[in-house]
This record gives structure tokens, C-alpha cells and sequence, in this order.
């Protein structure tokens, strides 16, 4: 693919780019969805492609094709020049920079023990279909549905500043749902989490460990049950969040709020910005002294893991929030510039057609000392809300409101019954400086989202989470008109 | 004929054509599609991304007796073609019986509707940066900072079985938004055609312009009900989660709509009629759904009643009628595309006159079912959200989280506006609804 790269760098820089960098990227990815006892759908697709990018007169152009020949690079190596002159005539008083990286020949590839490519599909028909005959043994169930998804990504990076870079992801995912109705309510349980299960950049083994049939029953009863469980009452109280639940507020709370594309306005008409505006850096009480979040691309496994990023940055651990105060940002070469910093490795695109933005690597709570039996027996009266539902935060990051599946009661210590259509709702910072207990490193799981959405033409970024169960003091719950 | 980066419709035809005479299935389906995109984006009055996309995607579906396959490709080269038919019929053959399924549809003819417009598929780089730099003009005259983005592109889409269904379109499309800010409040205006001729970026900057300057230094006024005048874009927002999951006919046949058990009643306000149309040109028109069989104008409600649901092929055959060209989206089940909302004869002058004490909303933000039987959305107000008091504007408002059933707007509105407006893919009027419920509030 050399020859490729350097028809595209060559041609770019012969047009007067500044700099040039072209990726080729081939995913392919395996599908199987199971829906109330039939294969609903099994898929298989590949997508093949590249993308140039240019800086002309300090503005950026970008082009991009299916078509991997000699010839087409060269068309779109052209068009991209032309785009970023396009660009040229409308321009800030200053050029976009970048800022430096140290060129890199480098090879990287995840670990994976059983490549999921190579497992029998009838093996992972076979088990969703079991799984979907355990859920629907309850006969409440209306819907039962499996899951499993399976990735490999092949990618080719190579800039005019001497970078060349080969890159090999491979991740697996998998998770079954149940859904009941009756009377004019509706109930999901998902199991290992919602949105389509649970995520890794690992092979089948990280089927396996779900242990999926094991949870079938149990989801299904959970989504009878919740039919007619107590409506989760409107108060202020304790509210303490499970593992998975917490993954989706660290997304919505954090994640986005510190990418520094967001904070500079560059995604204003779409996502929108942020409340973490730069003089905020490294003074601004973001949470309690028991909050510390870092972002971390490195951690083995996490859908948000890398070598280098797609501006072949190498991936890298940032401490985003330490002991409640805000440090850092996630960025890019030229938004990192802006602040005259180095970026912190965090540029990613969805595939060959989309250019690198700021996105989440790994975004991580780090453990306390607690266990989640002792939050719980600590606490006098609350909520235990698990496995979140329905998501909504505003253009700043600031008010936010979440739906869980499943809450539970707490009086004087003990886990009570069941509530449902529990949601809460808070300000940011507000809500992470109530955290007064987090759970340690025994019940620290890293979860992974492979549907983060951004930008514009639209990208879905695959990120990953790590929480332990932790509690928040003086929670609003329970918001809406329910009766 | 083809043109730069769309196939067009001979050789589409001749793809799916090949597709369709090597494959092994008992029956097959193909659905190429893809085209070319671009899109400038701005914000801080400058352009900071610029990107061009070209491509198509060829799904083929290879069907033994009731086990079906399913492989995809972004290449149509010979080979990849050939890998994925011989991929699809593997995947099926692994396949236990789907006793659900249903056949596929046979061919009928399709209408005719021009959706292609040279000057959209001609507008160029250039062409765009001009537009753009016309409302970051406007936005740095008035001291303020302009986002947003300037799309425009082409695609097409060819559909093809085994049982004779040879279906193609090509259309255009363009998109201009832009939100004009300053640190103390912020506008949004867009529009969207078929034609780019018809996108005025001076008239997108004024609109965006006026609501910034209108919206500066906002107030807090406390969550509660209050009136509420609904923007185009946030009718079109509260519309999608009403049609979504509950007018599906595999969602009522399952009983996980709201409309389950219900269709014929009077359940929304004398003046909401609503009705799916894929022809209607002040749309974005398309003649046929993604199994090739051609779109029914299918009418949801008439004043409050509900008339009919959407059915794809497969809920169709169950209930023994004829599909109404809304499939295509495998577990999704049919789903609407080309809603059209009833104009009223109300302007929104008029709605702000009759309001004694409300908040009118721009748009919605980061919208989310919160339950779906009773079509509860929870979201945000965003980019000009303004208090009316006694008839008048009287001040901008700090943005607001809503908690409310659309249910309850759509059962309960009064007013609605005479104009009609594309917004996302539906046409639909500002309305006035008496009473909505806002559960919080942010800090800007």
C-alpha cells in the first residue's frame, strides 16, 4: 500500500498543501440478531476504503473513495486540495496548526484470543436462540431478542510529515433484551447492558465470559415483574448507581464536555459545546474529592483503545478530573494547538469517509474503597437505579436527565422493592460533587458503547467506560407525570 | 444517464440484474444504493471542515425456501459482488427456518417523481463557501459567532428481486443550518431542498441573526406548565416519537404501541390531521420503500381520529391487505418517511396574541423516549426560547427540560399554523398547545 500512500501525500503536496495524510481502511463485520425464537437477521459486510486530508493556506479540505486505485487516489487527492482552497476564502484571522508529533513507523494490532471470525455461526445462532427459549419461557414476554456483533478493522495511516502506520482491531460484542407489555405499560430488562449488550475490543472469549444463559431467565422475570412494580416515586433522595448506568453518565457528563472540539464551538450547530470552557482548566471544582476520571487509550480491551489515533498520535493516558478538579481536555492536533499543548491522542474517525474528531478513548471513574454492599448499608433512605434506559442532556452538558430499566428501594441499610419508570435528573457538576462514596477496584468493570454519535456528515465512535457502583447525595428522582 | 459519482439507472439495473441471475437462492433480493456527498462546515465565522464522500453499498439477501442470508459490500467489482452473493447464501443456508417469514413482494408499477436538480449535483466547493461566508458575514456585522454546516449531494437507490421488482430513483438533496451565538444566547434557522436554488443563505442569516439578538441575556423562569408556541423543528421532533413506534402495525399486532387496540378512535385534537405521503413534492419525495414496493399516501389521522397505520410487506400478508410501501427496516418494523401535518389558518403572531403566559421554542435538543406507551419525550429547549406574556414577547428565557407526552400535545393543541415547513423529513406547521410540562431548568 506504499506506493498508494505516497501517490496521495506526493500529489497533495505538488498542489501546495502544508501537509497531507491519507488512511485506507477495510472493516468487516459479522451480524446476528435472534427475535422471539427465529434468526431475525444474519449479516455479513465489508467496506473498503480511503480518505485524504490536506492543509492549504492554513484551511483543511478532505476527499475520500471506495475506489482504491492509483487513479483515484490521485482524483482525490486533487479534489481535496480544491476543497481546502475552497475553504481558504473563509478563514479566521489566524491558520489552522498543528501541533507536533513525532513522526512513526509503527505496527499495532488488539489481543485476541479466539478470533470471533473463526467461530461456527451456528454456534452464535445457537446461543442466542437458547437464550431467546429461556426469556420466552416466562410467558409475560412479548419480545426476546439476542444479539452479536463482530468486528475486524484493518487501517493504513500515512502523513507527509514521514508517519506510516498499520493498525488491527478486532472486537466482539453480544447481549440479549426482554420485552413486556400489558395493559398499556411496557418493560425492557437487557442483560449485559441495553443498547444491544456489552462491547470489547477482545475475541469470543468475551462471549463466553458473559455467561449469557445464565442471566435469561432473570431478565425475562425482571421484565414481567417490572409491569407492575411501584412507580418510582418524585422525591429528593440518595441515589446510588450501578456499574453500567454510571458508563452512560461518565459519557454524557464528562466525555462530551471535555472534547476540546466541543469547547472551541466547532460542533455548535449539531451536538452543541460545552460548560468547560478553557479558563475552567485546572481550577474548576468539577466533583467531590472522591471523583478522579481519566481517559485512557491504552487499557487493554476497551472499545476505546488504540495504538495511535487517526493523526497517528499515540494513545495515552490523561487525567481528566483529579480528586473533583478539572485538568484536561480530549483533543486533536490543531485544536490541542489552540491551546499551544500537545494533543492528548484522541482524534478518531468512523472509517474511510470521515474525517478524525475529537472522540472518547477509554473514559474511566477510578474505584474507591467501598463495596457495594456497604454504600447500600450505609445508606438510610434512597434509590439503587441499574442499567440505564433513556438518555438526554443539554447543549452545554450542564442539565441532564437519565431512565434506568430497573430501581430498587433502599430503607435503613437493605436493598426494598422494586420500582419502575425510575429516572433522575441534575447539573453536572452539581450532581458529581454529591458523589460521596465510590466502590473499589473488585467491582470496577470497563464497559463498552459502540454507538456514540457526533458531527456532521454524522460518525458513531465506539468508546469505552470503566465505574464501580457509587452513591450521590440529594438526588431529584422520579421526574415526570406518571399516574 | 450517469453523472459523476451516481451509477444511473441503466447500470444499476445491469448490477442487480448480474446480482440477481447468480444467485442460488430459491428467491433473492438486492438494494444498491449510494451516491456523493458533501459537506462544509463552519463555526467561529470560519470554515473549519470541508469534506467530500463518494460511494455505494450493494445488501444482497439470498433466500432458501423460509432461511434467508444477508451479506453487504461497498465494492462492485466483480469479484466482491460474487463474494457476497456466495457469503449471503452461506449465512442462509446456516439458517433454521424462519417461520415469520412471509415471501417477498412482487413488481408493480412505480410513479414517477423528479427529486434530481443539476444545480444541486453541479454546486460546488466554491459555491458553498459562498453561502457560508454570507452568514458569518451577518453574524460578525452583529458582533456574533456563526456554526453550522452546508450540505449538498446526490444519491440513488435501485431495488431488485427475483419475483420481477425492478425499482430505481435518484434524487437531490441540500441542507443549510446555522446556529448565530454570542456568550449570552443563541439562533437557529436552516432550510432544506431538493433544489439548492431554493436555500436563501441571507434569509437563513437574518432569521438566525434577529432570534440571537432576541435571545441575548436570558432569564430563569421556574419549571412548571406553562402555553406553549411549537416552531416548526420542534413539532417535527415530538411528531417523530408520536408516529415511530406507534403507528407501526407489527408494533400494534405486538401490543407495544399506544395505538394497540385503539385504531379508529378519537384521540388527538380536532384540528390534527396527519398523513404519510412518499410523492408529495414539498417533501423529500420517493416513490418506493426499501423492498421495492411503491409508497401509499397512507392517512394516520383525520381530524383526531386515528384512519390507518403503516405496514410493511411481511405485517401486511399477516393481516391480509396490501403492503402500504413502509418496509424495509427488518426488526425496526415499517416506518413512516414523508409525514405531512395539516396546515391551520393561524400565524405564529397570531399563537403569540392568544398566549396570556408561555414559552415559544425554537427547537428541541437531545429529545429521548422516556416511556413509550404513553409517548413520554423528555429533551431540552434550545437556540431562542423566549417568554410570552399577555399577548407579547416579553423576554428571553433560560433553557428548559421538558418532560411531557406527545400524546398530550398533539390531543390538546388549538392552534396551528398556516404555513407548512420542511423540517428533518416531515412538513408540518408551528402549533400552539395550552398546556406543557417543563420539569427543569439549565444555566444558559
Amino acid at each position: 500500500m506504499r506506493g498508494l500512500t505516497s501517490k496521495a501525500l506526493d500529489v497533495a503536496k505538488k498542489l501546495g498543501a502544508s501537509y497531507a495524510d491519507i488512511r485506507i481502511v477495510d472493516r468487516k463485520q459479522e451480524t446476528v440478531r435472534t427475535r422471539n425464537g427465529n434468526v431475525e437477521s444474519l449479516g455479513s459486510s465489508r467496506s473498503r476504503g480511503f480518505g485524504v486530508r490536506v492543509l492549504y493556506d492554513g484551511a483543511w479540505g478532505f476527499s475520500s473513495s471506495a475506489r482504491v486505485t492509483e487513479e483515484e487516489v490521485r482524483r482525490v487527492a486533487e479534489e481535496a486540495v480544491a476543497i481546502a482552497k475552497a475553504s481558504a476564502t473563509v478563514k479566521r484571522d489566524k491558520d489552522v496548526t498543528l501541533a507536533p508529533v513525532e513522526p512513526v513507523t509503527a505496527k499495532w494490532e488488539s489481543k485476541c484470543k479466539v478470533d470471533p471470525f473463526s467461530v461456527k455461526t451456528e454456534d452464535k445462532i445457537a446461543l442466542l436462540l437458547e437464550a431467546d427459549r429461556l426469556m420466552r419461557q416466562n410467558k409475560g414476554v412479548r419480545v426476546a431478542s439476542g444479539n452479536f456483533m463482530a468486528l475486524r478493522e484493518d487501517k493504513i495511516f500515512a502523513s507527509t510529515e514521514g508517519s506510516y502506520i498499520e493498525q488491527t482491531k478486532i472486537e466482539t460484542g453480544a447481549g440479549i433484551e426482554a420485552t413486556a407489555a400489558d395493559k398499556g405499560e411496557l418493560q425492557r430488562r437487557s442483560y449485559p447492558n441495553s443498547a444491544g449488550g456489552d462491547y470489547a475490543s477482545r475475541g469470543w472469549e468475551f462471549v463466553e465470559s458473559m455467561n449469557i444463559l445464565d442471566h435469561a431467565e432473570r431478565v425475562a422475570d425482571e421484565a414481567v415483574q417490572l409491569l407492575t412494580a411501584k412507580q418510582c416515586p418524585e422525591t429528593v433522595t440518595d441515589l446510588i448507581l450501578d456499574s453500567s448506568q454510571l458508563t452512560l453518565q461518565i459519557h454524557e457528563s464528562c466525555g462530551h464536555p471535555i472534547e476540546l472540539d466541543r469547547v472551541f464551538g466547532q460542533e455548535a450547530s449539531y451536538a452543541g459545546t460545552s460548560f468547560l470552557t478553557t479558563e475552567k482548566k485546572g481550577t474548576f471544582q468539577y466533583g467531590s474529592p472522591n471523583v478522579t476520571i481519566v481517559a485512557d487509550a491504552t487499557l487493554e480491551g476497551g472499545l476505546g483503545s488504540f495504538g495511535f489515533d487517526d493523526e497517528g498520535v499515540p494513545a495515552q493516558r490523561t487525567t481528566i478530573v483529579d480528586k473533583g478538579i478539572f485538568m484536561n481536555y480530549l483533543s486533536s492536533r490543531d485544536t490541542a494547538a489552540e491551546l499551544g499543548e500537545t494533543s492528548t491522542g484522541a482524534a478518531r474517525a468512523d472509517g474511510w469517509n470521515r474525517i478524525p474528531i475529537v472522540r472518547m478513548t477509554n473514559i474511566n471513574l477510578e474505584p474507591g474503597d467501598w463495596t457495594l454492599d456497604e454504600i447500600i448499608k450505609d445508606t438510610k433512605e434512597g434509590i439503587l437505579m441499574e442499567t440505564n434506559k433513556s438518555w438526554s442532556i443539554d447543549d452545554k452538558r450542564l442539565n441532564f436527565q437519565f431512565g434506568v430499566e430497573v430501581a430498587y428501594e433502599i430503607k435503613d441499610g437493605s436493598i426494598g422493592a422494586m420500582l419502575k419508570n425510575a429516572n433522575y435528573t441534575g447539573i453536572t457538576y452539581e450532581f458529581w460533587r454529591s458523589c460521596d462514596a465510590v466502590a473499589n477496584k473488585d467491582e470496577w468493570r470497563l464497559w463498552g458503547l459502540p454507538n456514540c454519535g457526533k458531527g456532521e456528515p454524522g460518525q458513531v465512535a465506539h468508546v469505552g467506560h470503566g465505574a464501580a457502583p457509587a452513591r450521590f447525595r440529594g438526588v431529584k428522582v422520579g421526574v415526570g407525570k406518571w399516574q | 444517464m450517469a453523472v459523476r459519482g451516481l451509477l444511473g439507472k441503466e447500470e444499476a439495473l445491469r448490477i442487480v440484474g448480474r446480482v440477481l441471475e447468480s444467485s442460488p437462492g430459491d428467491m433473492t433480493e438486492v438494494l444498491l444504493s449510494g451516491g456523493v456527498s458533501y459537506l462544509t462546515r463552519f463555526s467561529d465565522n470560519y470554515i473549519h471542515q470541508n469534506v467530500a464522500d463518494s460511494g455505494h453499498s450493494l445488501r444482497v439477501k439470498v433466500i432458501f425456501g423460509k432461511k434467508i442470508g444477508t451479506a453487504s459490500t461497498n465494492s462492485l467489482d466483480e469479484d466482491a459482488v460474487k463474494e457476497a452473493i456466495e457469503t449471503a447464501a452461506r449465512v442462509a443456508e446456516l439458517q433454521k427456518p424462519n417461520e415469520e417469514f412471509e415471501g417477498i413482494p412482487g413488481p408493480e408499477p412505480i410513479p414517477e417523481v423528479n427529486t434530481f436538480f443539476e444545480s444541486t449535483f453541479e454546486f460546488s466547493p466554491v459555491d458553498r463557501a459562498r453561502g457560508v461566508k454570507i452568514i458569518t458575514d451577518a453574524a460578525q456585522a452583529k458582533g456574533f459567532k456563526a456554526a453550522g454546516a452546508f450540505q449538498t449531494g446526490a444519491s440513488e437507490i435501485c431495488i431488485a428481486n427475483s419475483l420481477g421488482v425492478r425499482a430505481y430513483h435518484r434524487s437531490t438533496s441540500a441542507h443549510l443550518r446555522t446556529v448565530v451565538m454570542s456568550d449570552t444566547g443563541s439562533g437557529y434557522a436552516d432550510a432544506l431542498a431538493t433544489d439548492v436554488r431554493e436555500i436563501d443563505p441571507a434569509e437563513v442569516a437574518r432569521i438566525a441573526v434577529e432570534k440571537c439578538e432576541a435571545a441575548q441575556n436570558p432569564e430563569v423562569v421556574p419549571p412548571g406548565e406553562y402555553e406553549v408556541i411549537l416552531e416548526p423543528r420542534a413539532v417535527a421532533d415530538m411528531l417523530g416519537y408520536l408516529v415511530r413506534g406507534g403507528f407501526s402495525a407489527s408494533a400494534v399486532r405486538e401490543g407495544r404501541s399506544f395505538l394497540s387496540g385503539k385504531v379508529g378512535e378519537k384521540l388527538f385534537a380536532e384540528q390534527f390531521s396527519l398523513w404519510d405521503d412518499g410523492l408529495d413534492p414539498r417533501g423529500f419525495p420517493m416513490p418506493f420503500d426499501l423492498e421495492g414496493v411503491p409508497k401509499q399516501k397512507v392517512v394516520l389521522v383525520e381530524k383526531g381520529v386515528v384512519k390507518d397505520l403503516l405496514y410493511d410487506f411481511k405485517t401486511a400478508k399477516k393481516e391480509g391487505r396490501k403492503p402500504t410501501g413502509h418496509g424495509g427496516f427488518g426488526g425496526w418494523g415499517p416506518m413512516a418517511s414523508n409525514l405531512f401535518m395539516a396546515p391551520g389558518d393561524a400565524t405564529v403572531e397570531d399563537m403569540i396574541k392568544n398566549t396570556k403566559r408561555g414559552i415559544l421554542i425554537t427547537r428541541f435538543h437531545y429529545t429521548n423516549m422516556a416511556h413509550p406507551m404513553r409517548v413520554l419525550v423528555t429533551g431540552m429547549t434550545r437556540d431562542g426560547t423566549f417568554l410570552v406574556e399577555d399577548g407579547r414577547i416579553t423576554k428571553p428565557v433560560k433553557n428548559l427540560r421538558f418532560t411531557e407526552s406527545a400524546l398530550r400535545v398533539f390531543g390538546t393543541m388549538d392552534m396551528v399554523g398556516k404555513d407548512l415547513h420542511r423540517a428533518g423529513r416531515s412538513v408540518v406547521p408551528a402549533i400552539h398547545v395550552p398546556a406543557f410540562n417543563f420539569t427543569g431548568v439549565t444555566e444558559f
